[in-house]
């Protein structure tokens, strides 16, 4: 029998900088701890094992992999369509925009392309999933520092997204609304209505938002200066989204590597230098205000068209016509049975999440099931530099760095 | 298209021949390298002032089941100054693969290259830390190598006892 539990490695990784003393030794006079995996302010299962100086932290070692699922080793086993659902899981906080990232890697690797009207349905649950993830993000991290006000305010707003979800998925929260070659179905008018309704009465609630947490001297005190990011450190360990922009760095895929027809649209990309706790909220804050003037703009913008590109042996006929035409039968029975078949070669695909860069990078052999997925997730990314900002800092600190960093354990252990 | 003549011009400058395969598939850059190259080539796509690859995206591996070069080591660099990405390929010998670790180079390499470790045992030489990154630290096998089963070997992770 193996000993699986076993965290002999893990604290030597915690005393490196001492390599002479032993876990007694500095037991003495210091104290070793153990954060999580079942800790409310841990958003999920992260593990953190902390050594402390009295109150002050000296070193932190996150340990991940209480929520690994496998999905890389799944996805070997699955065609392109099946994995889908699965991406619902990664980010669960903005499911659509994973979505999203997922058929447009896989669209790469095929060389099609969608029509110009699912395009635009998928950068509007796109933007609106932006929201919810951050929405997500300020509720917990007021919470987690103690403004327990906001998680219920930001969570009211969460439903309301949800409903629109429910309206185009026709599941609140695990959508699986895109399809390989377009979306699964309409984005109609009815769901615009209840879009920009909601962008109506969002915009004052954001005021609401602004002002219980701007102006409160407790959320402030705890979060400036706390658990600060350089633009050096940030770009060594390979930080993205909204944590490297509040390091300084002006980095937007949506900007440097514009997807979609985020190349049509007029937007800002907030960008703050302090590289603190309360940056990282203010960032937050501004690409929420960002998001809602994008979707303005593609919700007067929107063309009308087909929302599936017609392409028999790559994409998925609709339910109803597999049930009336012999053809479509056909390329159904193909499409599920053998797969899509992109060709021979590998390629990356990324796109600006809530999180940070979600990336897929796909090998093929040519054949009906990916050779290889690897996803790149951001949380994961996010997470290496949590150490960084953790030591020196005091230990109530350390719950706020987490909420700060938003991370979110289903992507980060895939 | 620029950025690649560039990088491909510079590189042959760094050292003639380094670039062992180009390709270009999807309009993504990819380059292999033999393994001995990986540092000093790396250390250069960094520090190049008109390349300056800051960011190290992503280190993963690729099981080929039946070739002689078992795996494949990839890695996604990204310059912000050319605003696009290089993926680097090292290919690895498939009875005890290891290749140098990059973390001199990136830092934040570190838990990518644990994360392939963990996946398929590559060792990364001169890592500072190369602990598994998912599995328990006593988990006999690598889970992404293609002869591990998807639905895992039962038993392979006991239960903690109930005393």
């Amino acid at each position: 029998m193996i000993d699986v539990h076993n965290d002999e490695k893990l604290l030597k990784v915690l005393l490196k900088d001492d390599p002479d003393i032993t876990i007694e030794d500095a037991l003495d006079n210091e104290m070793v701890i153990n954060m999580g995996p079942q800790h409310p302010a841990t958003h999920g299962v992260l593990r953190l094992v902390l050594r402390l100086d009295g109150e002050t932290v000296v070193n932190t070692v996150p340990e991940l992999g209480y929520l690994h699922r496998g999905y890389e080793k799944m996805a070997e086993a699955m065609s392109f369509n099946e994995f889908i659902p699965h991406t619902d899981r990664l980010d669960y906080t903005s499911t659509m925009s994973n979505n999203v990232a997922y058929a447009l890697a896989v669209e790469k690797l095929l060389g099609i392309e969608a029509p110009k009207r699912a395009q635009y349905i998928r950068m509007i649950i796109a933007e609106i999933s932006r929201i919810m993830g951050h929405l997500v993000a300020i509720g917990t991290f007021a919470m987690d520092v103690g403004a327990v006000t906001m998680v219920l305010w930001t969570f009211r707003e969460r439903e309301k997204i949800q409903n629109i979800y429910d309206r185009v998925a026709g599941a609140r929260f695990t959508t699986s609304y895109t399809r390989i070659g377009g979306v699964a179905s309409d984005f109609d008018d009815v769901a615009v209505k209840m879009t920009k309704e909601f962008l109506d009465e969002f915009d004052h609630t954001m005021d609401d938002f602004e002002k219980l947490l701007n102006t409160n001297k407790i959320f402030i005190g705890r979060l400036e200066g706390i658990g600060v990011l350089t633009k050096e450190d940030a770009i060594a360990f390979g930080v993205t989204g909204p944590n490297l922009r509040a390091s300084g760095v002006q980095y937007d895929i949506r900007r440097a590597n514009p997807y979609l027809y985020y190349s049509d649209m007029d937007f800002n990309v907030p960008v703050f230098t302090e590289g603190d706790c309360l940056a990282r909220y203010f960032v937050r804050v501004d690409e929420v205000r960002e998001s809602i003037k994008i979707l303005r703009q593609l919700l007067d913008k929107i063309p009308q068209g087909e929302i599936i590109a017609n392409l028999p042996k790559k994409v998925l006929p609709h339910k109803a016509e597999i049930y009336s035409r012999m053809e479509k039968l056909i390329h159904d029975f193909m499409i599920v049975n053998f797969g899509v078949n992109p060709p021979v070669g590998d390629t990356y695909f990324s796109v600006e999440n809530p999180k940070g860069e979600l990336g897929f990078y796909f090998v093929s052999n040519g054949s009906g099931h990916p050779w290889k997925l690897k996803i790149r997730s951001p949380s994961f990314c996010n997470l290496q530099a949590l150490p960084k900002m953790c030591n020196g800092q005091m230990i109530s600190d350390v719950i706020a760095i987490i909420g700060s960093i938003d991370p979110v354990m289903g992507e980060a252990d895939k | 298209m620029e950025y690649k003549e560039l990088l491909l011009n510079k590189l042959n400058e760094f050292k003639e021949g380094v670039v062992l395969e180009f390709t270009d598939f999807r309009d993504d850059a990819s380059i292999t390298l033999a393994p001995e190259n990986l540092i000093p080539v790396c250390t250069f796509l960094k520090n190049d002032p008109d390349l300056e690859f800051l960011i190290c995206k992503d280190v993963t591996a690729i099981d080929w089941a039946a070739r002689k070069n078992r795996f494949t080591a990839v890695y996604h660099i990204y310059s912000f100054k050319l605003s696009s990405f290089l993926r680097i390929k090292v290919n690895l010998s498939g009875n005890d693969p290891s290749v140098d670790s990059v973390t001199s180079v990136w830092k934040g390499a570190d838990w990518y290259e644990r994360e392939t470790y963990d996946m398929y045992g590559i060792i990364f030489k001169g890592h500072p830390d190369l602990r598994r990154m998912y599995m328990p630290e006593a988990f006999e096998y690598y889970p992404l190598r293609k002869e591990f089963p998807v639905m895992g070997i039962p038993g392979s992770i006991p239960l903690p006892s109930k005393d």
